[in-house]
């Protein structure tokens, strides 16, 4: 067996070393899904079935992505950014293994210790609370794997901000836009379903939509047969063009590499 | 001949630094960090790479672990071209870095111990006798268990050592191993890095700026300053050159110009005192005669030149003190 797996099991420990304060940021994400479920009721107590949607899946799509918070990182970052900062990415270069595969690893790993300790709370809260559709059991196992590629997608394009480093020296600038873009265009804001007309048409089609939309339909039973399998293959493949891209990014930055201090 | 764990022929690498030199003008600069370097390590050697900050240390390093690529010249490690074969070398290779570490911060030491063994595909078996070898080598009984970023940083700099070792390298790179340790950790790491190179018979390269363990532990010194080399010889040779001057320090009873008696010069002042470099032909107890003479002197002490004092004279291109040693023709 490969190195990368044992690295997925390291990186899921080591992102759950802090309990405490996963639960903590946990706490927050139900909080603020208690604010947007209200926003998204009054809405949708306005506009019945907007979207296709009804008031039940907004509601229920908002604790689903909050609970995807965590594991899809929607806020952007990773820990490789600092590592290039400060030079101990010659640590990672060092190694017998490819960086990209390594950091992947590391990741999923992240993913799924954020998913066991921040997923929870949200979903659970919500389905307290509020009027909440749970899903069948053929849908959670296609969320399993739309999570997945939701993480592999976020992954490639936080991993592609970070290797910016290389050229930017500063990350400050890339962060901001790519924040925004996330939040807008996965659906964190609002459901894609909502956007009118050509917008929704390019919002659904740009990777953001991968890391929390696509996730949140199939948690919803919204893709059947071809149209989930259709779903997934949209996922895919944006999670392979990402990972192609950032393999030809790690290596032109190999070629320009300069080591930042030391 | 053996042949040669590292083989460095006229190697250069050239950064571009690009500084603003208009509204939107960038003017590029080359910038030569190390500029035409060679020399040849035999296997078993333990050498000391040294050199001021800025001197070129940490890039020929990267270059010898291929994160760099050599602008130009012809580089080979383990009998490899490092930045082709980085993957296939790094599994033969063993690199600290004093500032960095290896470990996983926030998991026991026990656990980044155990994935170097998946990292560079080791043997169960090898892996458990090399690591119980390790461990009592380094003390890591008492700290196996503990999360990394709870270690002293002695701790820390023993368990990247063995971490570096595990996969039993031909080749150590220490980039200032001792940096920052008390007396008694740099103690244990330097022990341990003489029987590695003595029972092990790995090659060690050592950057540092901690002459204790040059002295302590190389018993060849190379030297680069602006991106070249400057010395490349035996230590006892380098120590020879040292025995060679001594330094008078003076201490006057008000401040005055500096003072010069028949070709010695103060070479430093600082307000009432000053620093007299003696060449081993002078008579000491004379020129201390003629200093009470000529000068009111309150106080005044001969010392032997240390090493330090010799690199410090080096490192400010002061070339006169390699006279005896072996200095590389620029």
């Amino acid at each position: 067996m490969g190195v990368l797996p044992w690295v997925w099991w390291y990186g899921f420990r080591r992102h759950t070393a802090y309990p405490l304060g996963s639960l903590t940021e946990s706490l927050t994400n139900t909080m603020f899904g208690f604010m947007r479920a209200y926003v998204l009721l009054a809405l949708w107590d306005v506009r019945p079935s907007l979207g296709g949607y009804e008031a039940v899946d907004a509601v229920t799509f908002c604790f689903i992505t909050q609970a995807l918070i965590g594991p899809v990182q929607i806020f952007g970052g990773m820990d490789l950014t600092e590592r290039i900062r400060n030079g101990d990415v010659a640590i990672d270069l060092y190694r017998p293994v490819g960086l990209q595969g390594w950091w992947l690893a590391d990741d999923l790993g992240r993913a799924a210790g954020s998913l066991v300790l921040r997923a929870g709370p949200p979903l659970l809260a919500g389905a307290l609370v509020f009027p909440f559709r749970p899903p069948a059991p053929e849908n959670l196992a296609a969320f399993t794997v739309a999570t997945v590629l939701a993480v592999t997608v976020s992954f490639g394009l936080r991993y592609l901000v970070a290797l910016g480093m290389f050229w930017l020296h500063d990350d400050r600038g890339l962060q901001a836009v790519t924040l925004v873009m996330s939040l807008f265009f996965s659906g964190m804001i609002l459901p894609l379903v909502v956007f009118p007309g050509r917008l929704g048409t390019v919002a659904h089609a740009l990777p953001w939509a991968a890391q929390i939309q696509v996730p949140a339909d199939v948690f919803l039973g919204r893709y059947t047969g071809a149209g989930l399998l259709g779903a997934l293959a949209f996922q895919a493949a944006w999670a392979a063009v990402l990972l192609a891209a950032g393999a030809l990014v790690t290596r032109a930055a190999r070629r320009k590499l300069v080591v930042h201090g030391g | 001949m053996p042949v040669p764990v590292i083989e460095a022929e006229d190697v250069v690498k050239t950064f571009t630094v690009r500084a603003r030199s208009g509204m939107l003008r960038r003017a590029r600069t080359p910038v030569h960090a190390v500029d035409g370097v060679s020399f040849t390590v035999a296997p078993g050697e333990f050498v000391g790479y040294l050199g001021p900050n800025g001197a070129g240390k940490s890039t020929t390093i990267k270059m010898l672990t291929g994160i760099l690529t050599a602008s130009s010249g012809t580089l080979r490690v383990c009998g490899l071209d490092p930045s082709r074969r980085r993957t296939t070398l790094a599994r033969r290779l063993g690199v600290v870095f004093g500032q960095r570490t290896t470990l996983w911060w926030d998991l026991p030491l026990r656990d980044s111990l155990a994935l170097v063994r998946r990292l560079y595909r080791v043997e169960a078996a090898a892996h458990r006798a090399r690591l119980a070898e390790l461990t009592a080598l380094l003390e890591l009984d008492p700290f196996l268990d503990t999360p990394v970023r709870q270690l002293s940083l002695g701790q820390r700099m023993r368990g990247d050592l063995a971490a570096a070792l595990l996969h039993d390298p031909e080749l150590l790179v220490l980039d200032e191993p001792t940096i920052g340790l008390d007396v008694v950790s740099k103690a244990t790491v330097r022990d341990f890095l003489a029987r590695v190179n003595a029972e092990r018979g790995t090659t060690i390269l050592l950057t540092t700026h901690d002459l204790g363990d040059i002295e302590r532990l190389c018993r060849r010194v190379m030297i680069i300053d602006h991106g070249r080399l400057a010395y490349d010889g035996g230590l006892d040779e380098l120590r020879r050159t040292v025995d060679a001057d001594r330094l008078l320090v003076v201490e006057l009873a008000r401040p005055g110009p500096p003072i010069a008696l028949d070709g010695i010069e103060a070479e430093r002042v600082e307000g009432p005192r000053q620093w007299l470099r003696l060449p081993r032909s002078a008579n000491a107890a004379a020129v201390v005669a003629e200093l009470t003479r000529v000068h009111e002197v309150r106080d005044i002490a001969l010392r032997e030149m240390g090493i330090e004092e010799v690199l410090a004279g080096l490192y400010r291109g002061d070339h006169a003190y390699w006279c005896s040693g072996r200095p590389v023709a620029p």
